[in-house]
């Protein structure tokens, strides 16, 4: 066991954790944070993706011991005082989503990329969202979202 | 109507934004594999590495030993309250169907076959001590091969004598919907034109995004699953059924799910070895699937041989259409099954007046992953083979292939209109859905286009490809089941509860895993009891909360479940209308309801139904006899399918130097009757255009000669991704249908069905100059490019995942 402490959405927590536990295991498991999912075993599908030290990586690629000192933001850190963040608005507003099993991961990884391009074409979010898979929507009102969160938030994030 | 009256915005045509987003952007959902309960223990399943062999020992004293293992059993630990997996579906009264145990003791039938359980105080536990479970098998030879499989070379059960399951046929001739078949075609032997493919609807993989998670908890009176299912009611029959559980003392709840795409519409091992052990254990457990085990053991989908026959006059005129299709079930009947296949039998014909028709399939076991419903479900395989077989027609005939189609279909003024296959399609206009999507993706221009690319040998080639669908859908009149041998019917149930503070308790027995539901059916009742949208919460997916229910899959739930709301709503309406009266002191005669409110007529006096609620919770004053209670409850069984169409046209650019294929752009205008949530309707549509392209150009799950699943991770089986994809221009034409109250007609699938034939006949359009007429899916570069130079349709897939590490291979 390995102790570390971190802070996820705001909050300081400290645990004693196997080596092997993946951060997405300690975030769920441990902590409760089940807004996290696990869609794979093979890091294709981006489902648990959170943000670590304000950059965005698939928390089942990540070990837990690793984020060590580390602060982390999950979906469930994301709205600020009960005002969602512009993304989750926009992945509203434009049908981003269906069943909503990607939408987790698919929202923090397009706050990230508007973070490094606020104003993405649609091949650049494309790009940016190959990461991150979904069943239901076919995309196209997922790039619609990242769209509407760039203009609405005058590409800030 | 007053003025006033037309002011209140309707719901219904509103792209409300849905209901159930808050929860799901903010990740306070309620996904199976989320729930912990007080000492829940956590299963680990131990599969078969071999398609077939036959188990000689199981030990498992190692993992047993393993820390915090509770237990290890295999299946003579259990006895009858195991169950059996089911069929609902047997398709021929002489169908072969192998006994499904959950849990085989003596002999596994397919590569992922559960042969023992590992329970553990957490998932990692008992993950771990699966691996020290040690089971010793006796290979045996492995049926593979479709084809093979359906001349009995092996078995894949040998005690059953054949691979062969059901044979089900149906003919025109017979059915007397139309003439035989074979004189047409002699006919057109002698003197018109034979056209006469052979295509492979490819194995597919559903891929919903959350794997498959069952939480089983004894404790208590009533056991209760949770399961990630679409059909929680169906479940909670099957496990009465199979494991001597009083249905009474069942309670199934499907939490979020997260998509299904038909992949669970299933009773699955899994689930009923978790309700084994957790009633054995006395305590709650739970089992969530990795993604690799999704792949390899949740059913799979389409997997056919389609030999097809199409007869016409030389002007074009279609005569005739045989169907003969192999169809892989795999390892087990699963619940629908051969049913699948049996689905897509009426709809070969699709929108073309056919005098002639016979379709026969063949059901064939094999030591492979069970198949079963997936998205579209028998439709997309009978789309693709008319779409492709038209353009087909087209070419002999040498006509534009929007020409040949015009020729054959129906016109909007020949509805309703008795199909040769016995159905009765209620409304249509395939011709303005075809003006619509010509005009929105240019196609004449798109034509000269390829003429210049051809007459000038540009490198890259413009294909342009059509499909002009329909499909039946909302499953569906129960007399037809019962017709069909199908194991229950189809109707839906919903419950209107008006509470005393004047909101509104929807409770359906459709189970939504993603559609919308909540919010769709919101706008409906909200429509018609004339209350605020914000007012209607709808309740599903709990046996408890919804104790009827037929659930959700076959595009039903809106044209049956919400039809069933409907008149749930007016039976409301029926029961205020007298309470309403009297509390007027008007007769019940001159009650008018309109937008909410009961008036009578001629005057200004009037009350608002939650007023009406209200008082009836009080009871205080209400007419003689009349009980304190407004909520009713409505059982709908659909009175026919429901036929949506539509035409897709996709322009395709083929690199003919490498293959490569660039989806420059697509269309679709759909014809799906009224829209109750245009919103919603375009997801449905983006969502399934994708899963139907796929098909076309990238997914296959492929077995290796051993019987290995080579695409058994999201590595290797390639689910499209953002990168992958394109906007798409999408548009409606509206012919309402004639059999439900609302027009409505199923949306669910459509895009699935419709895509698939017209990316691929687009594909074809753009190098058939060059001696192509099929390419093989998935239309990868690779079977593009080999076809573009041997003339064939690609090759087969190669099982090798990795042919270059081969000796010799890549030299």
């Amino acid at each position: 066991m390995t102790r570390i402490t971190l802070t996820v959405d705001g909050a300081q927590v400290a645990d004693d954790v196997e080596p092997r536990m993946l951060l997405v295991q300690y975030l769920r498991e441990r902590l409760g944070k089940t807004g996290t999912v696990i869609g794979c075993d093979t890091s294709n599908c981006g489902a648990c993706t959170v943000h670590l030290n304000g950059s965005s990586v698939k928390s089942c690629n990540v070990l837990a011991v690793q984020a060590d000192g580390a602060e982390v933001t999950t979906i469930e850190g994301l709205a600020q005082n009960g005002t969602l963040h512009p993304v989750q608005e926009a992945f509203r507003e434009c049908h981003g989503l269906q069943c909503g099993f990607c939408t987790p991961g698919m929202i923090m990884q397009s706050v990230d990329l508007l973070k490094e391009n606020p104003n993405p074409s649609e091949e650049e979010i494309r790009l940016g969202l190959e990461g991150n898979l979904c069943r239901c929507t076919g995309y196209h009102n997922i790039v619609r979202a990242v769209q509407h969160a760039a203009s609405t938030s005058g590409g800030a994030s | 109507m007053t003025a006033t009256a037309e002011q209140v915005e309707r719901e219904i045509g509103r792209d409300r934004r849905r209901k159930e987003d808050q929860r799901l952007i903010t990740g306070r959902t309620r996904w199976t594999d989320n729930l912990t309960l007080p000492g829940m223990l956590h299963l680990a399943m131990v599969r078969s590495p071999f398609a077939h062999a036959t188990i000689t020992s199981i030990d498992t004293s190692a993992a047993k030993a393993a820390p915090n293992v509770v237990g290890v059993f295999s299946g003579a630990d259990f006895g009858e309250e195991l169950g059996v997996c089911i069929n609902a579906w047997p398709i021929t009264p002489d169908q072969v169907t192998p006994a499904h145990s959950p849990m085989p003791s003596d002999r596994v039938a397919f590569a992922g076959e559960i042969v023992a359980v590992v329970v553990a105080r957490s998932a990692a536990e008992a993950r771990d001590a699966a691996e020290l479970v040690d089971v010793e098998y006796d290979e045996l030879p492995a049926a593979l091969d479709l084809k093979e499989a359906a001349a009995d070379t092996v078995l894949a059960h040998p005690d059953l004598g054949t691979n062969k399951s059901a044979l089900w046929v149906f003919d025109s001739a017979e059915a007397g919907t139309g003439t035989p078949v074979e004189d047409a075609i002699a006919k057109a032997r002698a003197d018109g034109i034979v056209i006469e493919r052979e295509y492979r609807q490819q194995r597919l993989i559903p891929a919903f995004m959350e794997p498959r998670s069952v939480v089983v908890d004894p404790t208590g009176e009533q056991y209760v699953m949770y399961s990630a299912t679409q059909i929680p009611h169906i479940l909670r029959f099957a496990l009465a059924a199979t494991t001597g559980v009083p249905e009474s003392k069942i309670r199934v709840i499907a939490p979020d799910v997260g998509g299904g795409f038909g992949g669970k519409l299933q009773v699955t091992p899994e689930e009923w070895i978790a309700w084994a052990v957790g009633r054995r254990l006395g305590k709650p457990v739970k089992y969530t699937e990795t993604r690799s085990e999704s792949l390899l053991s949740a059913h799979h989908g389409r997997d056919q041989w389609q030999k097809l026959t199409l007869s016409a006059e030389k002007d074009g005129t279609v005569t005739g259409l045989k169907v003969e299709l192999l169809a892989d079930l795999g390892a087990y009947v699963a619940i629908v099954g051969g049913g699948v296949p049996v689905l897509g039998a009426f709809m070969f014909n699709a929108i073309y007046k056919f005098p002639a028709y016979h379709f026969a399939v063949q059901t064939v076991l094999t030591n492979k992953t069970w198949t079963d419903a997936y998205r579209g479900a028998g439709r997309p395989e009978a789309t693709y083979a008319i779409e492709r077989l038209m353009d087909e027609l087209a070419v002999e005939v040498g006509v534009d292939p929007l020409a040949i189609r015009e020729k054959n279909w129906i016109k909007h003024e020949e509805f309703p209109f008795t199909t040769v296959a016995g159905l009765e399609y209620d409304s249509g206009n395939y011709e303005a859905a075809t003006a619509r999507a010509k005009e929105m993706i240019g196609y004449d221009e798109l034509r000269a286009e390829q003429m210049a690319r051809r007459a000038s040998g540009d490198p890259v080639q413009l294909g342009i490809g059509l499909s002009t669908f329909t499909e039946m859908c909302g499953l569906a009149p129960s007399r037809v089941l019962g017709t069909l041998d199908y194991g229950a019917g189809g109707w839906e149930h919903a419950s209107v509860r008006m509470l005393a503070t004047g909101k509104v308790e929807v409770v359906t027995g459709a189970s939504a895993h993603g559609q919308g539901h909540e919010t769709a059916f919101s706008q409906i009742v909200a429509d018609r009891l004339g209350v605020p949208f914000e007012d209607v919460e709808v309740l599903h997916g709990d046996t408890q909360v919804a104790p009827k229910g037929l659930d959700t899959y076959g595009s039903r739930s809106l044209v049956v479940g919400g039809e069933a709301l409907v008149k749930a709503a007016d039976k409301v309406v029926d029961k205020a209308r007298p309470i309403a009266a009297h509390l007027l002191e008007a007769s019940p005669d001159d009650i008018e309801f309109a937008n909410g409110r009961f008036s009578v007529r001629g005057t200004d006096q009037g009350m608002a139904i939650a007023e009406v609620a209200l008082a009836t919770f009080a009871a205080h004053n209400l007419p003689d006899g009349v009980e304190p209670s407004l909520d009713s409850d409505a059982t709908y069984d659909p009175v026919n399918f429901n036929f949506p169409h539509g035409t897709h046209i996709c322009a395709m650019e083929v690199d003919t130097e490498t293959g490569a294929l660039k989806m420059r752009k697509y269309v679709c205008c759909d014809d799906i009757g009224n829209i109750i949530n245009p919103l919603i309707v375009s997801g449905q549509v983006h969502g399934g255009l994708v899963q139907g392209i796929a098909q076309a150009l990238w997914e296959e799950a492929v077995y290796d000669d051993s019987g290995t699943l080579v695409s058994g991770s999201f590595v290797d089986y390639l689910l499209p991704t953002a990168a992958d994809t394109i906007s798409f221009d999408i548009d409606h034409t509206t012919s309402p249908s004639l059999t439900n109250t609302l027009g409505t007609k199923g949306v669910g699938e459509a895009g699935t069905i419709a895509s698939t034939p017209a990316v691929v006949n687009a594909v074809v359009d753009a190098v058939r100059h060059l001696g192509v007429n099929d390419v093989q899916m998935p239309c990868t570069p690779e079977r593009v490019w080999r076809a573009i130079q041997d003339g064939g349709s690609g090759g087969a897939t190669t099982a090798d995942a990795v042919p270059h590490f081969e000796e010799g291979a890549g030299a």
